[in-house]
């Protein structure tokens, strides 16, 4: 059985007059112990599905249909005492900003040992002590004096490292990182990727990594999932979304990327915007900025399919498929 | 008009110094240490003896992490603040002492792009008004007519429909605004355009269009570059020469070509092995001690000593100067000048 | 989110009503009663020479022998007189209505000098900053901590005396204007250069001195549109406070005289009589002041909570 099973969730915003669909239909699983990347432009709904995980949406957000089972139980129709006693617990999250994740009025022990002593009956010193144990894990230098700091005496990357050992206090299954390293230097963030994927793998937590940089979902995750315009279009092997990607928005994705070019030529450019949530095109959602588009892209709505070792939703992928592979020799 | 030097760098900075008081005022210099009043002032040293020269037609990018002083050297340029000591020369002639109004000509060749288009447009104001103002003001000599043309022709140049200058900031997308704000920079047809972090509120996608942008502005209209960035893969794309700025002092000044293949100073080292590559899944970085420390108390020698795995007691004491390589790039490191780094 | 679909051309009244703002007034009855009940007001204030029976300013229509008459439904009433008349035999409703005129217009004119003088200062010392912010800021600190009323106290009953009460009398309005005009200069500054601090820190601030604008074109043009928000909210709440202001000088005998009287010299003028049974003379008027700052009032507290920039972003 899987860990996390994502059967059809569609999440909606409750606007003035009518609903805006913010994530439409995503299905998806992760086993025990594994790594998963969200990709995808601001916009696409990856913190989105991060939040409905943790059953965190709150207005005018709300989860309209599907399900969320986690150890085979569905979180979605869970009461909200019970999800407390799960998040945070046996699912921990790990937010973007390191500068506001942490309350600036508590010490970092008062925060782990608040954290703990609401999961578990241990007494305060017990609790210390397993602080104290995580924030080394997380290699912080002198850790007995880190618990009685405030966190504003801490740098960015020092508390990022912090929130890390948070999330780890109570031994969770899973861990959902939005964006974990998006404030932080390119140095210091390096380091921060390792430390988690290190920690995932000795420890068998799953993590579902959301994140923009394809470069850190592939040095950090198993599989890939790629989103745009709310939908999951397409999904596999990081390695081979990576190496050989199927959708067009995919493809531009990696493309546009400044490495994949000479330096000094023209960027290969995806044209236009994402749509906003408002105006989502009927058929494809990509089909305005895709170069591949046919008339039926535009008014149907594209299936997932099996292609390639990765499942993708496009009308053209078969097409595209050959038109790539007939170019590349010439 | 002055005759302008032509064979002479167009921007020229030398040790420029900055720094911030943190301690504003009387009251709040005097401090209570060790049982006695005194007066002590704390300063943010930004940045620190800095000398850049920008030919005409490169793109020259100042690369760093956050605190390194990179955004302060885009502005000091500018002329939205003022240097501690040191000169900055445009053209031959020295900008960093003039008043507002001397600068009004050279504002017309020198201008700037900022890193958040949901800030750097006045909210309150139609597209059409915020790319008038600065032709108008620049030109008052202009028509109605030859305003409006001139707008709709910035308009067309940035891939932005003329026919939207009806239209606030908040009804555009951020790609979209940076196109309007390049725009609006671009509506007094300067030479010089100082870009800090311009695509790093971007998405991915968009980065890539408005990088495009701005490689198209530079061919067509001959413009030279100082891009200000984090983003080494930028860099590289875009850069002719790169500055790799630590803890306000310049570390390496290559060219982008030569820094990229035969990184010299162990910080550029650090730095390049830090990116995530996308197709190679073996992270394999050169792990740094410690962080940035604060530009507050500067060390007394290097300032990358701390972190640096090459560092010994002459790197502690001793400023480094840059030193030029043999390959043309120059590096400020006792470890290189010594050849002590041994891989 | 933002919408990017808007009808290029819609007009300026279906775009107000279609704004956060237009749809928040909808959803929100207090405002609505508030406003609806502030317009009435203010229409009958305007209106009062076309609506008001009688003339309280012409001495011709004034008949001391029809003084202290009851309103309408109480015995003893006349019924030319609906609200009844006041100690010198004026009616109470015409002379309510070019009361509330007077009220209205001090009100909203010592404000707008409020509003120059804070928002200019307050501009200048957020935009300037260093040693002249610091004096500017001194002054309101020294202003704010004299009380409103104490200092509208002393400067009036001073120039009453200078000038004796004739010459005050005619240009009693002015004063009014002047005193409750400068008292309360400090709140807008202090609002306005808080404002102003956040915003010189936003980068089209840099963008418009990169382009050479001067300062005065940046405060003006770019910088004051921008801090609009917090302005309104404070005038409202200052109109409300600035009747009040004149309605507590008029009453202390500093305001309006009573030949031309504002709700608060009216309120005053009754005050003598509330006690001989002639409660109307004061309890109608002073019903109306605070109806007239209550909606106020309710209308600020309304258009804080929408203009309030952590709950709303434009």
């Amino acid at each position: 059985m899987s860990l996390l099973s994502v059967r059809d969730l569609t999440v909606k915003f409750a606007m003035r007059d009518h609903t805006v669909t913010a994530l439409d239909n995503i299905s998806f699983d992760l086993a025990k112990g594994e790594r998963l990347g969200i990709v995808g432009e601001s916009g696409a709904g990856k913190s989105i599905t991060g939040f409905s995980l943790m059953n965190l949406l709150s207005r005018p957000g709300f989860i309209d249909a599907g399900k969320i089972l986690f150890r085979g139980e569905d979180i979605v129709k869970m009461p909200q005492s019970r999800m407390r006693g799960i998040r945070g617990n046996r699912m921990a999250m790990i937010f973007q900003d390191p500068m506001v994740t942490l309350n600036p009025v508590l010490t970092i022990g008062q925060q782990m040992v608040e954290t703990l002593m609401a999961h578990r009956t241990l007494s305060k010193a017990e609790a210390e002590q397993i602080a104290i144990v995580k924030l080394r894990e997380v290699y912080i230098p002198s850790p007995e004096e880190r618990l009685a700091q405030y966190p504003h005496e801490l740098s960015g990357g020092m508390r990022q490292r912090i929130i890390i050992a948070i999330a780890l206090l109570l031994d969770p299954e899973l861990i959902i990182a939005d964006e974990p390293t998006t404030a932080l230097d390119v140095t210091i963030q390096a380091d921060i990727m390792e430390l988690l994927l290190e920690l995932c793998q000795s420890n068998k937590v799953g993590l579902i990594l959301i994140t923009h940089d394809l470069g850190v979902v592939s040095q950090m995750t198993e599989r890939t999932l790629v989103m745009y315009a709310g939908k999951i279009i397409e999904a596999g092997r990081t390695r081979e979304i990576i190496n050989d990607p199927q959708h067009p928005y995919t493809q531009g994705l990696i493309n546009a990327l400044p490495q994949q070019t000479k330096p000094g030529m023209r960027l290969k450019q995806i044209p236009g915007n994402m749509p906003s949530l408002t105006a989502i095109p009927p058929g494809c959602p990509f089909s305005p900025r895709c170069e591949y588009v046919r008339d039926h892209c535009r008014t149907t709505r594209p299936e997932t399919v099996q292609y390639a070792h990765v499942e993708v939703a496009c009308h053209e992928v078969s097409r595209l498929h050959q038109e790539n592979t007939e170019e590349q020799p010439a | 008009m002055k005759d302008i030097v032509d064979d002479g760098p167009l921007l020229d900075l030398r040790q420029v110094k900055k720094r911030f008081d943190l301690d504003q005022g009387f009251l709040e210099t005097i401090k209570w240490r060790k049982g006695r009043v005194i007066r002590e002032r704390r300063s943010v040293h930004a940045v620190n003896n800095v000398s850049l020269k920008v030919d005409r037609g490169e793109a020259l990018c100042v690369v760093g992490e956050s605190g390194c002083g990179k955004s302060t050297v885009a502005r000091l340029i500018a002329g939205l603040l003022k240097p501690n000591a040191g000169e900055i020369h445009y053209a031959g002639e020295r900008i960093d002492d003039m008043s507002r109004r001397a600068l009004i000509p050279l504002r017309k060749k020198m201008q700037m792009i900022f890193q958040n288009p949901y800030a750097s447009l006045n909210s309150r104001m139609n597209i059409q008004q915020a790319l008038e103002e600065p032709v108008r003001y620049h030109n008052p000599g202009y028509s109605r007519a030859e305003i409006r043309d001139k707008v709709a022709e910035v308009m067309t140049s940035v891939g932005v429909d003329p026919s939207w200058s009806a239209r606030y900031p908040h009804e555009f997308s951020g790609g979209q605004r940076q196109r309007i704000a390049i725009a609006r920079a671009l509506t007094v047809d300067p030479e010089f355009i100082i870009a800090d972090e311009p695509i790093s509120a971007l998405d991915v996608s968009i980065q890539a269009q408005v990088l495009n942008l701005m490689l198209e502005a530079k061919d067509q209209r001959g413009l030279t570059y100082l891009f200000i960035t984090h983003d080494l893969s930028v860099v590289q794309h875009f850069g002719t020469r790169v500055a790799v700025l630590y803890l306000g002092s310049v570390c390496e000044l290559a060219d982008t070509a030569t820094l990229f293949e035969n990184p010299k100073h162990p910080y550029t080292r650090a730095l390049l092995s830090a990116v995530p590559q996308l197709k190679d899944d073996k992270p394999n970085h050169i792990r740094l001690k410690g962080e940035i420390p604060t530009p507050i108390n500067l060390p007394q020698g290097c300032p990358f000593a701390s972190r640096c795995a090459y560092a010994n007691d002459r790197c502690r004491m001793e400023q480094p100067r840059p030193v030029q390589q043999p390959d043309g790039s120059m590096v400020a490191c006792h470890a290189v000048e010594e050849n002590r780094m041994v891989d | 989110m933002t919408m990017t679909t808007n009808p290029a051309k819609a007009s300026r009244w279906s775009r107000i009503w279609n704004s956060n703002m237009g749809y928040s007034f909808r959803r929100n009855p207090v405002a609505v009663v508030s406003l609806a009940i502030f317009v009435f007001i203010t229409a009958m204030a305007l209106l009062a020479p076309i609506i008001a029976p009688f003339n309280p300013y012409d001495p011709a229509q004034i008949d001391i022998m029809n003084s202290e008459f009851p309103p309408v439904w109480i015995d003893g009433s006349d019924a030319q007189f609906v609200f009844g008349t006041d100690d010198q035999g004026r009616d109470l409703w015409s002379t309510i209505l070019y009361g509330t005129r007077l009220s209205l217009l001090i009100g909203l004119c010592a404000v707008m000098l409020q509003a120059f003088l804070g928002i200019s200062i307050g501009l200048i010392a957020g935009y300037v900053g260093g040693r002249l912010d610091s004096l500017l800021m001194r002054m309101a600190d020294i202003q704010l901590s004299f009380s409103t009323l104490m200092v509208a106290i002393i400067f009036l009953a001073v120039t009453q005396a200078m000038f004796g009460s004739e010459t005050f009398n005619q240009y009693a309005i002015y004063f009014l204007i002047a005193v409750i005009g400068v008292a309360e200069w400090p709140q807008y500054a202090r609002t306005v250069r808080a404002t102003v601090l956040a915003e010189k820190k936003k980068e089209y601030v840099d963008s418009a001195r990169v382009l050479g604008f001067g300062p005065l074109r940046i405060m003006v043009r770019h910088i004051l549109p921008n801090s609009l928000s917090p302005i309104f909210v404070i005038s409202t709440v200052q109109v409300a406070n600035a009747i009040i202001s004149e309605a507590s000088l008029s009453f202390l005998g500093l305001g309006m005289p009573p030949s031309q009287p504002s709700l608060g010299s009216l309120i005053s003028s009754g005050f003598d009589y509330i006690f001989s049974g002639s409660w109307w003379i004061t309890a109608i008027p002073g019903v109306l002041l605070v109806v007239l700052v209550l909606v106020i009032n309710l209308l600020g507290d309304w258009m804080r909570d929408v203009l309030n920039p952590k709950l709303y972003k434009g």
